[in-house]
C-alpha cells in the first residue's frame, strides 16, 4: 500500500473515532433525557440532563476538536505531510 | 496600509483596543453618575463602537483579490477563531437565545447542543480539506471538484437561498437595536444598520470583515458576560454563576410548584388580551419537557446546517495553513462556548430575579398596581415587551399573569436586577456587534459567490482584477439593500428565519460538500441532483407543513432539513452510481486534497 493510502486509512479511522464520540454526546445521551434527569449523579449539583445541555456536551466538543487536531497532526507528521513553515 | 507588521502586532493592537473599550465603559459610568441621560448613553455606546468598526473597515481597504476574498490567507489561528465566533454568533444567539431558554427550558437547549456540536463536523469532515483546496468561495469548491457550470450554479443557488434567509434576520436585528438605542423609527434604522454593515465590508472585503469581526467579538463577549457575573454576584449566588447556580436552579423548581406552574391555566379569552409576541412561562425551568426525537432532530439539523453554511466555512479559507485551519475551529468553538454556556445562566438569573419573593426585585406575589408603577416595567411595557393583567381579579400578580417578550430577557434583565443604565447601553452595543458581524459575513458570502462564481467564472472569465473588484462591491451593495428592504417588511421573527437558514443549507449543501471530500466516486450529475432535489424537497416540505400539512417522521417546519438532506443523500448516491465515474484528473484532485501539506489544489489559477 502506498504511503498516501496508509495516511488516508489512519485519517479515516481517526474520523470514525471522533464522530463516534461526537455522536454519543450530541445525540446518544439525549435519548435518555428522562433517565439523566432522575439520575443521582448531579455534576456541580445540577440535574444531569440540564448540565449536559448547557455545559457538559459543549465543553466536551471543545476538548474533542483540539484532541482531534492533535491526533491528526501526529498522523501527518508520521507520514511527512506536516508543514514546516507553519505558524 | 496594514501589512505584515500589523499581523505581527495583533495581540498588542487588540489589547489596546480592549483596554480602550473598558476605559470607555468606565467613562460612561462616571458620566451616568454625573447625570447623563439614559438616552444619551445608549447613543454614545452604539455610535462609538460602530465608529470604531468603520475606521477598521476603512484602514483595511484593499485592491488585491487575495486580500478581498480570503484576507490574504494570513489570519492567525486564534484571531480567526475570534472572528469566526463573531461571524457565527448572530442577533439570534445574543438577543434571542437566552429568552428561548427562559420560556422553553430543556426543549430549547437543543439549539445549544446543535450550534456547538456542528463544529466537530466542520473540523473533522470539511474545513481542513477545503482550506487545502484553496478556493475563494464554497461554490468554487463544488464547481471545481465536480466540474461544470451547472454544479457551480446549483451551489450558488443553495448558498443564496440559505444566506439570504439568514441575513434579513440579522439586518432586522441591527435595525431593532439601532431604533431603540438611537431613538429613530424602525424603517429608517434598518438602513442605518445596513450602512454600518457596508462600511465594514465594502472597501476591504474579507480582510476588513476579519478585523472588524475580531473587534466585534471583544465587544459582544464583554457585553454578555459582564452583566451575568454582576447580577449573579449581586444576588448572592457567587461571582462565577456557571459553577454555582445549582441551588438557584433548584429554588426555581420549588417556586414553580409553589406558584402553581402547569396547574393554574389561563383561559383563551384572557390570553387574547395579551399583546402579540409576548409569552408567560409555561414550561418548567430545568425539567426534561420534550420527547427525545424532538430534541435530537432539532440538534441534528443545527449541526448539519453549521457544517454547510458558507459564511462560516469561508472563514477557514483565511488561515495560513491546513493545520491552522483545523486548530482554528477549536478556538472558534471555545470562544462560542464562553457565550453559549452563559445563556442558560442568564435565563436562570433573570427568572429568579422576577420570581423570588425574598429578593427585592421579585414581582410575583406583589400587588398589580405596585408592579405597574415600577419604572422598568413602564419602560418595557411601552416598548411592547412586557405585560401584566389581573386575570383572576385578586389584585395580586400571579406567575401566569406576567408576560414578556423573548428579547427582554437579555435586554431588560440588567435593569430589572437593578444594574446601572450603563450596562444596558453596553448590552445594546453588544447586540449590535453580534448582528452586524454575522450580517457582514453573510452579505460578503453571497456577493462573493455571485461575483466570483457567477460573474468571473461563468460570464466573463477574462475580466481584469480591477473590474472584478468593482463588480464584487456593486453586488455587495445590491445584496445589502435587497436584504434591508425585505427586513423592513418584518415577515418572519429573527429566530425562525435563522433556524430556516440552517435547514436550507443542510438540505442542499451538506452531502455534496462532505461527499466531495470523502467519496471519490461522487460525480457532477450526482452533486447537481443532490443540491437541487435536496433544496426543492426541503422547501416543498416547509411550504406543505406551513400550510397545515400533517408532516411525517415528526419533522416540523423547524427541522425540514432532515427531509431535504435525506432526499439529497439518496439522489446524490443513486445518480452518481448510475452515471460515469469522475475522470482520472478529478480523482487525482481528490487525492491531492487529502494530503494536508504542499501547495493548494487550485494554486494561483484564480
Amino acid at each position: 500500500m502506498s504511503k498516501q493510502a496508509k495516511h488516508w486509512e489512519k485519517t479515516r479511522s481517526l474520523l470514525f473515532i471522533t464522530l463516534a464520540i461526537w455522536f454519543v454526546f450530541s445525540i446518544g445521551i439525549f435519548f435518555f433525557g428522562a433517565e439523566m434527569e432522575a439520575s443521582s449523579f448531579r455534576p456541580l449539583g445540577y440535574p444531569l440532563s440540564y448540565y449536559m445541555t448547557c455545559q457538559g456536551s459543549l465543553g466536551i466538543f471543545v476538548i474533542l476538536i483540539f484532541w482531534f487536531a492533535n491526533q491528526q497532526e501526529k498522523i501527518d507528521e508520521e507520514f511527512g505531510y506536516s508543514e514546516k513553515e507553519d505558524d | 496600509m496594514i501589512k505584515g507588521k500589523f499581523i505581527d502586532n495583533l495581540p498588542k493592537v487588540y489589547g489596546i483596543y480592549t483596554g480602550g473599550f473598558l476605559v470607555f465603559i468606565i467613562l460612561m459610568a462616571i458620566a451616568e453618575s454625573m447625570g447623563m441621560s439614559a438616552k444619551l448613553i445608549g447613543i454614545f455606546f452604539v455610535s462609538f463602537t460602530v465608529g470604531i468598526y468603520a475606521i477598521i473597515g476603512y484602514l483595511s481597504r484593499t485592491l488585491q483579490l487575495d486580500a478581498y476574498y480570503v484576507a490574504g490567507r494570513q489570519v492567525p489561528t486564534v484571531f480567526n477563531g475570534m472572528a469566526t465566533a463573531a461571524d457565527w454568533m448572530s442577533g439570534a444567539s445574543f438577543v434571542a437565545m437566552a429568552g428561548g431558554i427562559y420560556f422553553k427550558g430543556y426543549g430549547y437547549m437543543a439549539l445549544l447542543v446543535g450550534w456547538t456540536g456542528g463544529y466537530v463536523l466542520v473540523a473533522s469532515l470539511l474545513a481542513p480539506y477545503l482550506r487545502k483546496f484553496g478556493c475563494y468561495t464554497v461554490p468554487d469548491f463544488i464547481g471545481t471538484r465536480y466540474g461544470g457550470n451547472l454544479a457551480r450554479v446549483s451551489a450558488v443557488i443553495v448558498l443564496t437561498v440559505a444566506s439570504f434567509t439568514y441575513v434579513t434576520a440579522q439586518i432586522n436585528a441591527t435595525g431593532t437595536i439601532a431604533s431603540v438605542a438611537l431613538d429613530i423609527p424602525f424603517g429608517i434604522a434598518v438602513y442605518v444598520g445596513l450602512a454600518s454593515i457596508l462600511i465594514c465590508s465594502m472597501l476591504g472585503g474579507m480582510r476588513a470583515v476579519t478585523w472588524t469581526q475580531v473587534a466585534q467579538y471583544i465587544v459582544l463577549i464583554i457585553a454578555y458576560l459582564l452583566p451575568v457575573f454582576w447580577i449573579s454576584n449581586k444576588m448572592g449566588a457567587g461571582i462565577f454563576p456557571h459553577f454555582m447556580l445549582a441551588d438557584e436552579v433548584a429554588r426555581i423548581a420549588d417556586l414553580e410548584s409553589q406558584f402553581g406552574l402547569g396547574t393554574v391555566k389561563n383561559t383563551a379569552a384572557d390570553l387574547a388580551t395579551v399583546p402579540k409576541g409576548l409569552a408567560g412561562i409555561t414550561k418548567a425551568h430545568s425539567e426534561v419537557n420534550t420527547t427525545p426525537w424532538k430534541f435530537i432532530s432539532l440538534a441534528v439539523c443545527m449541526m448539519a446546517g453549521t457544517a454547510s453554511l458558507p459564511h462560516v466555512m469561508m472563514r477557514y479559507f483565511t488561515t495560513p495553513s491546513v493545520k491552522s485551519a483545523r486548530r482554528s475551529v477549536g478556538w472558534s468553538l471555545f470562544f462560542i462556548f464562553l457565550l453559549y454556556s452563559s445563556a442558560p445562566m442568564l435565563a436562570t438569573l433573570s427568572k429568579l430575579s422576577l420570581m423570588d419573593p425574598n429578593l427585592a426585585t421579585g414581582i410575583i406575589g406583589k400587588s398589580i398596581t405596585e408592579v405597574q408603577n415600577i419604572d422598568w416595567y413602564q419602560n418595557w411595557n411601552q416598548a411592547n415587551l412586557m405585560f401584566v393583567s389581573d386575570f383572576n381579579g385578586n389584585g395580586t400578580l400571579e406567575l401566569n399573569e406576567f408576560f414578556m417578550g423573548g428579547k427582554a430577557v437579555v435586554l431588560a434583565t440588567p435593569e430589572i436586577a437593578g444594574l446601572p443604565y450603563v450596562i444596558s447601553g453596553l448590552v445594546a452595543a453588544g447586540g449590535m456587534a453580534a448582528a452586524m458581524s454575522t450580517a457582514d459575513g453573510l452579505v460578503l458570502a453571497i456577493a462573493n459567490a455571485l461575483s466570483h462564481d457567477l460573474y468571473y467564472k461563468i460570464i466573463d472569465p477574462k475580466a481584469e482584477t480591477a473590474k472584478r473588484l468593482i463588480v464584487a462591491r456593486v453586488l455587495l451593495v445590491i445584496i445589502g439593500f435587497a436584504g434591508a428592504t425585505i427586513a423592513a417588511l418584518e415577515i418572519q421573527g429573527i429566530l425562525g428565519s435563522v433556524i430556516w437558514a440552517f435547514d436550507f443549507a443542510m438540505s442542499g449543501l451538506f452531502f455534496p460538500l462532505v461527499l466531495g471530500v470523502w467519496w471519490k466516486r461522487a460525480n457532477a450529475q450526482g452533486a447537481v441532483a443532490g443540491m437541487l432535489l435536496g433544496l426543492i424537497s426541503g422547501t416543498a416540505y416547509l411550504i406543505w407543513v406551513r400550510n397545515g400539512g400533517a408532516g411525517f417522521w415528526g419533522v416540523t417546519q423547524l427541522t425540514f432539513g432532515i427531509v431535504g438532506s435525506a432526499v439529497s443523500l439518496v439522489s446524490m448516491v443513486a445518480v452518481s452510481l448510475m452515471t460515469k465515474a469522475p475522470d482520472a484528473a478529478t480523482q487525482r484532485m481528490v487525492d491531492e486534497v487529502r494530503i494536508p501539506s504542499g501547495k493548494t489544489v487550485l494554486g494561483k489559477q484564480h
